[in-house]
């Protein structure tokens, strides 16, 4: 039997979770209030103080939601009002402050049911262009995840002054470049939405693919993005890039078991046990996916991303797999958005569907692309279509360059692995 | 992570009564708001124990009794499907609940990864991908 005995330590832990619960569409109702996104944070960060202080004594209120939204509000009305005191201090107060107040007063309460479109409004701000890629990312974990600045550390390696200095220039530049507190009409809105679209996308694949450390892949980053991404879509129901992203991440989510071998070390596509493939992210991500084709969005660059996702997820076994519309899909996503990792991605479609020859053939024009010079992967790829070819001497050099690229140890090791390999396994060409 | 709220059976759910017109309301913004959170994974509420059956195993034997059944507060009336940081977080949006009366019980699901490998769970796990893209194919 559970015991009611609740402790400091329990009701810490409740705050949190109430914090993780709310924080973002308080953040969002107080800096419609105090048009600065950095002010309102801080007014928030004073409720839970204030609730940290109080609730081990008095007990989690009822609606804690409220309790902190009702103390913010507080607090936003008296810095108002010292405010106004100091602005008027030459001025005739009297009726003015009370009239402010009132206002405020109304403000508060409209922001409370108008909670949606403030949220929408903070991601848009977030993400704003005016902020280093960097900064978006921090800035969105912090206000719209709810994530401490130690947990943001954790999750990009980096030290946890490093990321409140993040966060504290983010704020400064916001409030110095007079960004308002709304979401971009008409023409703005499409290149704002890709910018929220791309941090979110970041976030899940720094989790899903960790760019440096020792581990291949930090699954509770994935789950931040993927939350996000639901409440975007949410949020901009009719945006049908919104619901092509969620179906990309729940898709390439639902491999995430699978990509991690026994001792650690990443599992290719190709080789995953697809059993252990998650079957409710597939059914999700299929189904956010229909959506977005539903709203007339199916060659947006993250629906096609997720249609390319969505063979691998249909496809029984890896040899069953559709690599001719793979291929087909990775083309129009090269017209849409052409880039040399897109085209480095439609090689191995080619080669997997047409053959080892016209992949190597693809990716050998890639070699000259300066963007590419560092990307572990064009090296990985190439050693891959080598060793199909027989070619095993440029097939190792090729994993050993790859190797020396590579910041991710795990990533490090099988390609190292792979490089070896070529020297022990030799296959006659006739064979392949 | 992932948590199952599990909501436990009532006289009204055991006797198949309907949820009330304004009961329907607030369930369905209650999870509105599970879904605007982006922490809704599934959901379902499930019909009386009098339409159900058990399977009692002993052995090799297998005894089949058909519901209702009496211990009413023991029984599943529904479930959602939770993806959240912690317990505490999964709590907090059970007491958000608009019940009156009965119980909501929170449980962390084992992931596959929780148990050693073996080939049985190898095997279980290959039957639940067929079952999944049976339902998963458009």
């Amino acid at each position: 039997m559970g015991t009611i005995a609740v402790t400091a330590v329990d009701t810490h832990r409740a705050i949190d979770a109430v914090w993780r619960i709310e924080s973002a569409r308080i953040i969002a109702g107080l800096a419609r209030i105090v048009r600065d996104v950095g002010l309102a944070e801080e007014l928030a960060q004073d409720a839970l103080v204030a609730a940290l202080e109080r609730w081990p004594a008095s007990g989690v209120p009822d609606h804690p939601g409220a309790w902190l939204m009702a103390t913010a509000k507080h607090q936003a009305i008296d810095l108002l009002r010292r405010r106004t005191r100091l602005e008027r201090k030459h001025e005739e107060l009297g009726r003015a402050l009370e009239t402010q107040r009132e206002t405020v007063m109304e403000d508060l309460d409209a922001a409370i049911d108008d909670i949606g479109d403030d949220l929408l409004r903070l991601m848009f701000v977030a993400c704003h262009p005016v902020l280093s890629t960097e900064a978006r990312v921090a800035l969105t974990l912090r206000l719209l995840g709810g994530l401490t600045t130690a947990e943001i550390a954790r999750a990009f390696l980096v030290s946890e002054p490093t990321v409140a200095q993040r966060i504290v220039r983010a704020k400064r530049t916001l409030a110095e470049a007079r960004v308002p507190f709304e979401v971009p009409r008409g023409a703005e809105l499409a290149a704002r939405l890709s910018s929220v679209l791309e941090v979110i996308y970041l976030i899940f694949n720094e989790g899903y693919s960790a760019t440096a450390g020792d581990d291949w892949t930090r699954p509770a980053l994935c789950e931040d993005a993927l939350r996000l991404s639901r409440i975007l879509a949410g949020l901009m129901p009719k945006e049908p890039e919104v619901h092509g992203l969620v179906g990309l991440m729940e898709i390439q989510a639902s491999r995430l078991r699978a990509r991690t071998g026994p001792s650690g070390e990443p599992v290719l596509l190709l080789d995953q046990d697809r059993a252990r493939w998650d079957p409710l992210l597939i059914r999700r991500g299929l189904a956010a996916l229909k959506r977005a084709h539903e709203l007339g969005g199916a060659l947006g660059p993250y629906a096609l991303q997720a249609a390319i996702a969505a063979c691998h997820a249909r496809a029984r076994t890896a040899s069953e797999t559709d690599w001719a519309r793979i291929a087909a899909l990775y083309d129009a996503l090269a017209q849409l958005a052409p880039s040399p990792i897109v085209e480095l991605n439609r090689a191995v479609a080619v080669a997997m569907a047409f053959g080892p020859a016209a992949g190597l053939e693809l990716v050998d024009g890639l070699r000259s692309e300066p963007s590419l010079k560092v990307y572990h992967l064009l090296p990985s790829v190439r050693g891959d279509l080598l060793t199909k070819l027989g070619r095993f001497d440029e097939a190792r050099a090729e994993f050993e360059r790859a190797a020396a690229i590579t910041q991710n140890g795990r990533e490090r090791a099988l390609l190292l692995e792979r490089a070896t390999a070529c020297v022990r396994v030799p296959v006659p060409p006739e064979r392949l | 992570m992932r948590f199952m709220m599990i909501v436990k059976a009532t006289k009204d759910s055991e006797a198949g009564a309907l949820p009330t017109e304004e009961q329907l309301a607030d369930m369905a913004k209650h999870n509105e708001e599970l879904v605007k959170a982006g922490v809704l994974l599934a959901g379902e509420g499930l019909q009386a124990s009098s339409k159900g059956a058990r399977v009692r195993f002993s052995g090799a034997k297998r005894t089949v009794i058909d519901g209702p059944f009496t211990e009413t507060k023991e029984l599943i009336a529904g479930f959602w499907l939770i993806q959240a940081k912690s317990r505490e977080e999964v709590v907090e949006w059970a007491r958000r609940v608009p019940f009156e009366d009965g119980e909501i019980e929170v449980r962390q699901v084992l992931e596959l990864e929780d148990f050693g490998p073996g080939e049985a769970i190898q095997h279980h796990a290959r039957l639940r991908e067929q079952i999944a893209r049976r339902s998963a194919k458009p």
